[in-house]
């Protein structure tokens, strides 16, 4: 039944039952006590930089452009959540959603205002342009008065679980797989690939420029909105251009344009600084040495475009152990093909 | 009947450069139209303004009588001027399959919402897509390499692919940028069959630029002579062939350089 993992819904039940499944076990460590606290709590900042990377990745790898302010978006949707919620009083299973609903839908606006006349361009102006907007937008929280000024914003409700974060992610790796096999997906790869042929064949680029770039941010702004209600504080600070740089390098390492790269590499290169906290003289040194190493052997990120695929990697499993069982069982067939 | 495409006293200048000057051309419903001319003549500049990839400084453009120009290059290409380019630009590290669906990309309408929640419209208008993308390619006998990254195909099939891309789009007029560049003999006495093909089964006009004299010769109904950026001679294949001006000033500067 080799066909069968290609069937489409054959795929989603199990990939929804995989989902199921990790959630569980990773549930299980925390109550088995198999994971301590503080790696427990590790499990929200590695689910944070998944979505930021994942949604980076949008933009730098299958838009083709380079953004150096998704910080400011985390910020700017970090910010609107924090503050929606401390507004208002809605039941909390309910409160941190819409929160971080607020937060995507402020976040992508900004990517509208920000993206429109940077990507109309043809160039590298939106490197240029997104990392004017992140230090402009730092320097103007750092003086507004409800954003808390240079104190920041605290009493946030810390209402950011592991279960909250990991739902978060799994809905910002189905939007952006599911955007990205479809039409809208393939114009924006189209413009990475030739923007001339892409406007040629009928894409209007500049709007496709615009829609991956704005819902790149709306995620940033959801991670900011997770960030906010975790730390329960959100300094301005913490947002400059090189927490910006940091993403890029997670999306870089991964590899642009490879969705299941990211994740990996947003979780390697979260727990990796932690791992090292021993050598804290050294930390940054071999990291910097990790990096440089990549890059030299494997200048296309750890897992280039590659996409992991659950159906696919059963179905080649399966595969492999058939050949290997025929091998043995037709030995002395030599007009096997 | 009125022509096709109507394009009248087009002209652009780059610098102090007159790349084209005072452009006029009438193509018929299903015509074959070739134009040739000396390197830098101004032949692909002509294909640049008709897409609007360059704004001309003067002139006007009619396709079907509604004015494209000014349009942007994706609206022309929906109102029905489609290309293929001197430089292949094919979308290389996709499979070809893909590089004939994004052309699609205007025959689909599902939004982003049908994307995201896979609704039917999602799969319904992605499987007709896979189809037509298969028919597409099997017209130049390429189903087989739906798979291939577009990059990765010889030379010659890329040509196809672009020219397969191009007719995706749905095209009224198809504007082909030295498609037999690069093929060989065998690939261009093929590929001057499909041309005529594709122009029964698709019902287009095509202007053919193209260096390949017995491509021109052998498949257009008229031949356009451009030479620093001017019109020199225009009219069926034979009398291009024994007018003087142009024997001067394409063919014998190209023996020259022979
Ligand atoms: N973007 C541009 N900027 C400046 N000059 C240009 C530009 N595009 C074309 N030209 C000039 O315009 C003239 C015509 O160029 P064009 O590419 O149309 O020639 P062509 O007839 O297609 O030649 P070939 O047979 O070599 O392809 C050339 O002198 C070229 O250098
Ligand atoms: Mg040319």
């Amino acid at each position: 039944m080799p066909g069968l993992l290609k069937r489409t819904p054959v795929r989603y039940a199990l990939n929804a039952a995989a989902a199921l499944g990790l959630y569980i076990v990773i549930m299980s460590l925390i109550g088995g006590k198999v994971l301590n606290r503080y790696q427990a709590l590790m499990l929200i900042p590695i689910g944070y930089n998944i979505i930021l990377a994942v949604s980076l990745n949008l933009t730098a790898g299958f838009l083709g452009q380079l953004p150096l302010g998704h910080a400011g978006f985390m910020s700017v949707g970090g910010y609107a959540a924090a503050l929606f919620s401390m507004s208002v009083s809605l039941p909390p299973s309910f409160e941190l959603p819409a929160a971080l609903l607020i937060g995507f839908t402020v976040s992508a606006m900004f990517g509208v205002v920000i993206g429109l006349p940077a990507l109309r361009l043809k160039g590298d102006y939106l490197a240029i342009i997104t990392l004017g907007f992140g230090e402009i937008i730092r320097v103007i929280i750092l003086n507004l008065k409800f954003t808390g000024g240079a104190y920041g914003l605290k009493g946030i409700g810390r209402q950011t679980t592991v279960t909250w974060v990991y739902i978060f992610v799994l809905i910002t790796l189905y939007v952006i797989n599911t955007l990205i096999k479809s039409r809208h997906g393939r114009a924006i790869i189209s413009i990475r690939e030739d923007e001339i042929a892409a406007e040629a064949s009928g894409i209007p680029t500049t709007y496709y420029k615009v829609l991956a770039f704005s819902i790149s941010a709306g995620f940033a702004g959801v991670a900011g909105g997770l960030y906010a209600h975790y730390l329960s504080i959100l300094d301005p600070s913490t947002f400059g251009f090189m927490r910006s740089v940091e993403i890029l390098v997670i999306v870089v390492l991964g590899g642009l344009g490879s969705v299941f790269g990211s994740v990996i590499s947003a979780a390697v290169l979260t727990i990796l600084p932690e791992l090292l906290r021993g050598f804290a003289e050294y930390r940054m040194v071999i990291y910097s040495l990790l990096l440089v190493t990549v890059m030299i052997f494997k200048p296309s990120g750890l897992c280039g475009r590659y996409e992991f695929s659950l159906g696919d990697s059963i179905d080649g499993l399966c595969a492999s152990i058939r050949a290997r069982i025929l091998k043995k069982g037709g030995g002395g067939d030599a007009s096997g093909s | 009947m009125p022509p096709v495409l109507d394009v009248a006293s087009l002209g652009i200048n780059f610098g102090g450069l007159h790349a084209l000057d005072d452009f006029s051309i009438q193509v018929g419903n299903r015509e074959i139209v070739g134009l040739i001319g000396p390197n830098g003549a101004g032949k692909t500049t002509v294909f640049n303004l008709l897409t609007n990839v360059y704004r001309p400084s003067r002139g006007s453009i009619k396709l079907t009588g509604k004015n494209t120009l000014g349009k942007s290059t994706h609206e022309v290409t929906r109102h029905g001027i489609a290309r293929t380019f001197q430089n292949i630009r094919l979308f290389r590290s996709l499979s070809v399959m893909d590089n004939v669906k994004i052309a699609l990309h205007n025959s689909m309408n599902y939004s982003l919402l049908a994307a995201c929640l896979r609704l039917p419209s999602y799969w319904k208008q992605e499987a007709e897509a896979s189809e037509t993308s298969l028919e597409l390619l099997s017209v130049f006998d390429m189903e087989s390499m739906a798979g291939y990254p577009a990059g990765s195909l010889p030379y010659g099939a890329q040509r196809r692919l672009e020219i397969i891309r191009a007719l995706a789009t749905n095209p009224k007029v198809l504007l082909l940028d030295e498609p037999a560049a690069g093929m060989n003999p065998s690939e261009t006495a093929e590929l001057m069959r499909t041309i005529r093909d594709v122009r029964d089964k698709f019902d287009v006009a095509i202007i053919l630029i193209e260096h390949d004299m017995s491509l021109v010769m052998g498949v257009c109904e008229r031949i356009l002579v451009l030479n620093y950026g001017l019109i020199i001679a225009q009219g069926a294949p034979d009398e291009i062939r024994n007018n003087p001006m142009v024997v001067e000033a394409y063919l014998g500067s190209q023996r020259e350089g022979d």
